[in-house]
């Protein structure tokens, strides 16, 4: 067990935890915030995306302490309020069906916006090409992620 | 963690809706203007009930209860937005809760057969509009007035000729005391405010900010972790086990052996119980198992396809269903087609791994999880651990994905049993490994497919399935046939083609087995329009119009003729990679068509696929169109992608590495057609996936004639 501390939407959490626990456990279990989510624990689904350093990253494959003192993000630092351009789009495509991949395939969405205001479709499949969704929302999620790169270079 | 701390303004602005919709568990007092959270356990009492759905409190805020579990084919969405409109309600307005497990208040609540709509709309809209004749009545006597002159409208009851007013909740109280009317007139599909609109669904804004609460986000003050080690062939036992170095791992609280019922038989496993789930994990990988394997039967799949085929070639099978005589039809034909097309086992591969909490308190116990059908846990659980039923509490929470797999009752039965043991509330997860490699699966079955064709008709098909049948498994007797042989077939085929005969060859195996997003329609589909495919073909005709040949019904011929129009189908030519099928259950049709071509490295690229659907009376045209999407989706992985294979009785697929998901740039553009008439409401969850891998298959042929009838398949390799 090791003090731990984790930056978690920009509030320090000082946790006391196994270092090698995946940050997905620390997250969900120890700091309590269960948007982000366990789909496959091996990096194959996407399902636990968050972001470090404001990079794209599976919270599954990442032992805590390779987080600590890093800023790291979960779909709940977005925004509360679905204020954020791309969760707005998310809703207005209305993407979600049981909407459980939907927290990691917005935060991947998230992070090619942020490096490509105007994905193209190649850009978006090689983005997100790593998120399962046994919905099938995909049609939707390419939608949503043009609509909110339109909403963001409008603003921006 | 729920929003237990978020103000109400916050909550409006974040769920998009100008009054509270709720997060399972809690929702938002309508009593109270600020932001008091109610607990879910005491949703129901929750203003004045008018009905097991609906209920208003005195401020006039509605409550309506979502008795269906929801698993992203919106039922969340669709039992309100029936509701509201004859109880004239404004749907953003109310408040929606899960109902609990309940069989007296809600009737049947299994989530599956894509009954959610068709089952309950009759009923529900009845139960609505007499709620607001109820309602419409008070205010009549209020006023002393004839409720002629009153209708009600967004919440309120108005007089006509006076403009007078009163909202819902200052009649709730009298209108409850009123004798429900008999006989109450529905509106008609004209003046539908809310129903047939692509309405948005109400818990989206839940789903993209985090706050949804699936099974395996619910927690409990005091609650314990658990993780099972099962044993990997699929119904083998414990021999021994030594804990020593489990117990050990920190967090790690308790370890023992665990028996859970799958079906009739005994999964024997050793849990461990710990203060955190990587405890939990961390413990069950340091436990030294040893397994009992004696009479265990070590399948492999390459064995059973061999006898399947051999069953096939050998047997006649139980008959299901004959009309005429296909055999003496069959027999005088140089020309005929014999045929077998095969079909994989699946795993159902919900995005949300199986998880489950149980609270039992000795004579008492509670649960919550991704349920499909809460009334059954109840009814099993309480049977199973001989706890009176009334003291089962089922708590339904968002489902990440179900299919078919959260209707099942083993999952539930063990946690149960291990909260037991513990002495506490208990959330057993289940690895993704586990959820993939200990079924039950879809089975797979095999086909043998004879046919003949004379003036460019179908004189004659038999078909002969072969492969597990669900049903044994729940106790249906063996020696009648699966009665799921016609699955997927289109029953209007019977008007002409008059010499047809469907069999069912017995198959068993140990593989624990359970339905799967369209069941039996999700593998007949396939065979039955494969070879309507071939037939076709033998007969000389376009396969478009051969099916409108022998579909003459009116409902066929408009969706055929629709399918023709969006499609282009006309105008294409032969060989271009076009391919057709029509399938139906679940009272909804389904036709698609689908495009293909090949890619630069010879690669099978599908461009476009259309779909429509006639599943009658619909609530929202925007969910009907979002599950035919993923219908396709999920079809075109079955096909494609994956598969489960088992060898020396182990499931050899064990994660998404190796049971791999159709991914996003795998995904065509996939345009959805809804038929508009005022039959009854038919399915919608299930009905698109049939049709999809017949007709991917026959646009293959058609490209490249090359006729697949093994499935998956890999798309680079035709
Ligand atoms: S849970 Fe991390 S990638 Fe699947
Ligand atoms: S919405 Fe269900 S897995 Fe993506």
């Amino acid at each position: 067990m090791a003090k731990i501390t984790l930056k978690v939407n920009k509030k320090e959490h000082t946790i006391d935890a196994d270092p090698q626990m995946p940050l997905l456990w620390a997250i969900r279990d120890i700091v309590g915030l269960k948007g982000t989510k366990y789909g496959c624990g091996v990096a194959q689904c996407g399902a636990c995306t968050v972001h470090m350093e404001g990079q794209p990253v599976r919270s599954c494959s990442i032992p805590v302490i390779g987080a600590a003192n890093k800023s790291i993000t979960t779909i709940e630092g977005l925004s509360d309020d679905n204020s954020h351009p791309v969760q707005a789009a998310w809703i207005e495509e209305q993407v979600p069906q049981c909407g459980y991949c939907q927290s990691g395939q917005i935060m991947a969405a998230v992070a090619l916006l942020q490096k490509k205001t105007s994905p193209t479709d190649a850009d978006i499949d090689a983005a997100m090409q790593g998120h399962i969704c046994r919905c099938g929302t995909y049609p939707r999620i390419r939608e949503a992620i043009k609509k909110a790169s339109k909403k963001m270079t409008v603003k921006g | 963690m729920e929003p237990k701390d978020i103000s109400r303004r916050k909550f409006i602005r974040a769920t998009g809706l100008s009054a509270t919709a709720l997060t399972l568990g809690f929702y938002f007092s309508g009593e109270s203007k600020a932001s008091t959270i109610i607990k879910g356990e005491d949703a129901e009492n929750y203003g004045v009930s008018l009905n097991s759905w609906i209920h208003i409190d005195t401020n006039g805020k509605v409550t309506i209860v979502s008795h269906r579990a929801e698993m992203g084919q919106g039922a969340y969405q669709a039992i309100p937005q029936m509701i509201a409109e004859e109880l004239e309600v404004n749907l953003d307005e109310v408040n929606i809760i899960f109902g609990k497990g309940d069989t007296v208040k809600y009737g049947n609540q299994i989530t599956g057969g894509s009954s959610t709509v068709r089952g309950t709309y009759k009923n529900l809209s009845k139960l609505s509009a007499s709620a607001r004749e109820m309602l419409i009545t008070a205010a009549a006597n209020k006023w002393n007035v004839p409720a002629a002159e009153c209708y009600a409208e967004a919440g309120h009851v108005i007089h006509r000729p006076s403009g007078k007013k009163m909202h819902y909740g200052e009649l709730v109280v009298d209108a409850s005391k009123l004798e429900a009317p008999k006989n109450v007139q529905l509106k008609k599909i004209e003046d539908y405010k809310l129903v047939r609109k692509p309405l948005p669904r109400q818990d989206t804004p839940l789903k993209t900010n985090g706050t949804a609460v699936f099974g395996i986000d619910k927690t409990l003050p005091g609650m314990l972790y658990a993780m099972v080690e099962r044993n990997p062939r699929l119904r083998g036992k414990v021999k021994s086990y030594d804990d020593t170095a489990a117990l050990k791992v920190p967090g790690v609280k308790k370890v023992f052996k665990v028996t859970m019922k799958v079906f009739d038989t005994d999964r024997e496993g050793i849990a461990v119980v710990a203060e955190s789930t990587w405890a939990a994990m961390q413990g069950r990988k340091a436990l030294k198992v040893v397994w009992d394997d004696t009479g265990f039967d070590y399948v492999n799949t390459e064995d059973i396809y061999k006898k399947m085929k051999a069953e096939l070639q050998s047997k006649e099978g139980l008959s299901a269903k004959k009309q005429g005589d296909p055999d003496p039809i069959l027999a005088q034909q140089k020309t005929k087609l014999d045929v077998v097309y095969e079909t994989p086992y699946q795993a159902h591969a919900c995005m949300e791994p199986l998880n489950c909490i149980a609270h039992h308190k000795g004579d008492s116990i509670e649960i919550w999880g991704p349920i499909q059908a809460p009334d059954w846990v109840q009814g099993d659980i309480s049977q199973k651990m001989g706890v009176k039923k009334e003291n089962v509490i089922v708590n339904m929470t968002f489902l990440g994905g179900g299919f078919g797999r959260k209707a099942f009752l083993d999952y539930t039965h063990e946690a149960c049993l291990i909260s037991k043991e513990a002495g506490a509330p208990v959330q057993v997860i289940w690895t993704r490994e586990d959820d993939m490699t200990q079924g039950p699966f879809r089975p797979g079955v095999s086909y043998r497919a004879e046919g003949a064709v004379n003036n460019g008709e179908i004189s004659a098909i038999k078909f002969r399935l072969c492969g597990q049948n669900i049903g044994h498994w729940m106790g249906s007797k063996k020696d009648v046939p699966n009665d799921s042989v016609l699955e997927g077939f289109q029953p209007h085929y019977f008007d002409s083609i008059k010499n047809i005969s469907f069999s069912d060859v017995p198959f068993e195996t140990p593989i624990p087995i359970m339905w799967w997003r369209s069941v039996y329609a999700s593998t007949n589909g396939f065979a039955y329009e494969s070879f309507m495919d071939e037939l076709a073909i033998a007969a000389g005709k376009d396969p478009l119009a051969f099916r409108k040949q022998h579909l003459k019904s009116d409902r066929c011929q408009k969706l055929l003729d629709k399918v023709e129009e969006v499609s282009g189908w006309k105008n294409r030519k032969p060989k271009q990679g076009y391919g057709i099928a029509i399938t139906e259950c679940f009272s909804s049709t389904v036709a698609q068509v689908v495009k293909v071509s090949k890619d630069a490295t010879g690669k099978i690229k599908i461009d476009k696929v259309w779909a429509v659907i006639d599943c009658g009376w619909y609530v929202n045209p925007d969910t009907v169109r979002a599950q035919v999407e993923g219908s396709i989706v999920m079809a075109l992985g079955a096909a494609t992608n994956h598969e489960i294979h088992f060898k020396d009785g182990l499931t050899v697929e064990k994660n998404f590495n190796t049971y791999r998901m159709p991914k996003i740039n795998e995904i065509p553009p996939i345009e959805v057609f809804i038929m508009d008439n005022n039959e009854d409401a038919g399915g919608v969850g299930e009905p698109g996936l049939p049709p999809f891998t017949p007709a991917l298959t026959n646009a293959i042929y058609d490209l490249t004639g090359k006729r697949i009838r093994k499935l998956p398949f890999d798309l680079a390799k035709v």
